[in-house]
């Protein structure tokens, strides 16, 4: 079977007062059906450029597509009529974003944001989509579903208008959920029950999923898939396991030994990475990393390592010494 | 005199205590409820100490600290800062009161003003409070400022949008130093910056620490870098404290059902660790503040409540030494 989603050599670029700004730099990456993959990096890395690139909400201008293929199911999506998009955004491709309060329309109850969406994509007619918007809310977990239905968002806590979020995103049977930082807005324990709630729900319904994260725990519990993002492009793609106990990327393993964790005990210091994230407008053609790294070396300069195979299946990083940068094992 | 001042700790908060009323009508406004944002805490900083004041939005962490600065005048309880109560001080004691204690907040856009030049930002409490009024000696008081902060002193001449968010931090940090304070808080200080970049500000506040015999109160929600900045932690939910312990003791033998259900609810950046936990997040969310059920205010989450606990709200007790609880169901 062909993966449900294939991202080829995709360029997104935004004009701006400063310059051109490549915010997504040839990223080309798979998803499977059914399976989590994450998209970690830090603000400005592309990530969330990326994932609003597959559902075209770019906003032209200042950004345009300008290169790529977005293979969903078969189609590429950027070939598609503005008319034929719409009815894939929503329908096929379910969207939940970082802040509910901003994503919700303000002036429509809850009810009527899950029947629109019902309406418009299955043809549902008032009663039957009124019926599955019960049933919706019901599945999300939210108690109380009929006087909730009546409501509207800013009666609502920001943990439930998350779960009405993902209500509206499963309401027509995705293939795919992209999530851009879910749970970033929400408290520990209500990041924790959302993202239960999340990967319960598309386990059972057999939705593959995009998390877009700076969070490296949420990646841990969640993800069987992970890339990693650096100025606009993958630095280091693999299973979870490979990327968080052999990662081959400088980036990647910097940034794992920076984080403090909760499980040990207090060290001495934290090893953060050096430096300052780039200046996407000043880009020059070799790894944009290598400010910052301690494993720089001449030819790093001179361009851009490619994303590579490594010796772990599945594996991928780009970076020219990826091979030498096997012995350290970053987490225990 | 001298050896009391030597051995009493920096920051007493005894009782405290901040009611909001909540009114109604815009003409005949009347009170018609209130918001218990603090209801009633207790806790000490030793001089060189860092406490963590921990909890979820709401719980009245940055309230407390709110408190001290005397940025709200509390409703109830003291705080005495070496010795002097800040809650009844007079606006002309609160001019000296402020040069020993600083802040740094959460979000360097936008607690920098835009239309001042970093130098400038810097400068300012020095030139406020006429600690410098030579020019050019105050230029090199903020270049040295800014080199202790890990800035070059060429961002003096630059404004703040001109900067990463880990250097307009470092601006925040070296004007809260320009007064030479004893005490900071810490609010948020790290959250909104990127995992790189956020733990090189953690190892500048240490490192300041150090050098200059800081003491902080660090209020935030990311529990692994308050386990690793700080020698004590508190725990706050719903306007009170339920726990309270060393670092390492409170993270590896959390007691409370509330501190329990946090450090679960918080993903390890490790995908074996995770693969080896059970987890379940505590049910229901926090309630509201204007009606905190009776009792013990975690009750209707808590998996172990029972009877007693939606009557009697229980106190903080020393279970094992320096940890203390605010739980009758753990022993």
């Amino acid at each position: 079977m062909p993966p449900l989603l294939e991202v080829k050599e995709l360029h997104t670029e935004f004009r701006t007062g400063a310059g051109l700004v490549r915010a997504v730099d040839g990223v080309s990456y798979t998803v499977e059906h059914g399976e989590t993959v994450a998209v970690v990096g830090e603000s400005g890395s592309g990530k969330s450029v990326g994932a609003l690139s597959i559902l075209r909400l770019i906003a032209d201008p200042p950004g345009r597509i300008t290169a790529g293929e977005i293979l969903f199911d078969g189609r590429d999506l950027l070939r598609l009529s503005e008319t034929e998009m719409r009815k894939v955004r929503g329908r096929d491709i379910g969207m939940v974003f970082q802040e509910p309060m901003t994503s919700l329309n303000p002036v429509l109850t809850i009810g009527r944001q899950i029947t629109e969406t019902l309406e418009e994509h299955q043809g549902a007619d008032r009663g039957t989509a009124e019926r599955r918007a019960l049933e919706l809310l019901e599945m999300v977990g939210i108690a109380d579903p009929r006087r909730r239905l009546r409501q509207y968002p800013h009666q609502l806590s920001g943990g439930m208008r998350q779960r009405v979020m993902i209500a509206i995103a499963l309401a027509c049977n995705p293939k795919l959920i992209i999530a851009d930082e879910p749970t970033t807005a929400l408290d520990v324990t209500i990041q924790a029950q959302i993202l239960e709630l999340m990967k319960s729900l598309t386990r059972k319904l057999g939705v593959a999923q995009i998390i877009i994260t700076h969070n490296l725990g949420v990646v841990a519990r969640y993800a069987s898939r992970v890339n990693v993002m650096y100025a606009g492009r993958i630095v280091e793609a693999g299973p979870a396991e490979v990327i968080y106990h052999r990662p081959r990327h400088p980036y990647t393993m910097a940034l794992l030994r920076s984080v403090p964790r909760l499980d040990r005990p207090r060290q001495a210091r934290l090893d953060p990475v050096e430096g300052q994230p780039p200046d996407l407008t000043r880009l020059d053609g070799g790894c944009a990393f290598r400010p910052r790294c301690r494993f720089a070396i001449e030819r790093c300069g001179e361009m851009r390592p490619p994303l590579e195979a490594t010796s772990d299946p599945g594996h991928l990083a780009a970076c020219f010494r990826s091979a030498e940068l096997v012995a350290e094992e970053v987490a225990a | 005199m001298t050896v009391s001042t030597a051995d009493r700790p920096l920051l007493e908060v005894k009782g405290l205590a901040m009611h909001f009323p909540i009114s109604e009508g815009i003409v005949l406004s009347r009170k018609v409820g209130e918001v218990k944002a603090v209801d009633g805490i207790d806790f000490a900083i030793g001089r060189g100490e860092t406490l963590g004041l921990v909890g979820e939005s709401g719980c009245g962490k940055t309230t407390t600290g709110r408190c001290i600065l005397r940025l709200e005048r509390p409703t109830a309880g003291q705080i005495l800062f070496d010795g002097q109560d800040v809650s009844r001080l007079s606006s002309s004691e609160l001019v000296g009161l402020r040069r020993r204690m600083q802040v740094i907040f959460q979000d360097p856009y936008s607690s920098l003003n835009p239309r001042m030049k970093v130098g400038d930002i810097v400068a300012e409490p020095i030139k406020v409070h006429g600690v410098e009024h030579n020019p050019a000696r105050r230029r090199t008081r903020v270049d040295d400022l800014l080199a202790m902060c890990g800035l070059d002193p060429k961002f003096a001449d630059r404004y703040p949008h001109e900067m990463s968010g880990g250097q307009r931090q470092r601006v925040g940090i070296a004007r809260a130093l320009a007064l030479e304070p004893e005490f900071i808080v810490c609010d948020e200080a790290v959250s909104a910056l990127d995992v790189s970049i956020q733990a090189q500000v953690v190892n500048l506040l240490e490192d300041l620490r150090e050098k200059l015999g800081l003491t902080y109160l660090f209020i935030a929600h990311d529990l692994s870098v308050v386990r690793h900045l700080c020698q004590r932690v508190a725990v706050m939910y719903l306007g009170r404290i339920v726990e309270m312990a060393a670092s390492d003791e409170l993270f590896d033998h959390p007691l409370h059902p509330y501190t329990q259900a946090l450090l679960s609810a918080v993903p390890i950046p490790d995908p074996r660790v995770e693969a080896g936990r059970t987890f379940r997040p505590p049910r229901g969310e926090v309630p509201s503040p204007i009606n905190p059920p009776t009792g013990c205010v975690f009750h209707p989450r808590c998996p172990m409540a029972v009877e007693a606990c939606k009557r009697t709200r229980p106190g903080l007790r020393e279970l094992r030494p320096g940890h203390w609880v605010a739980c009758d169901e753990v022993h």
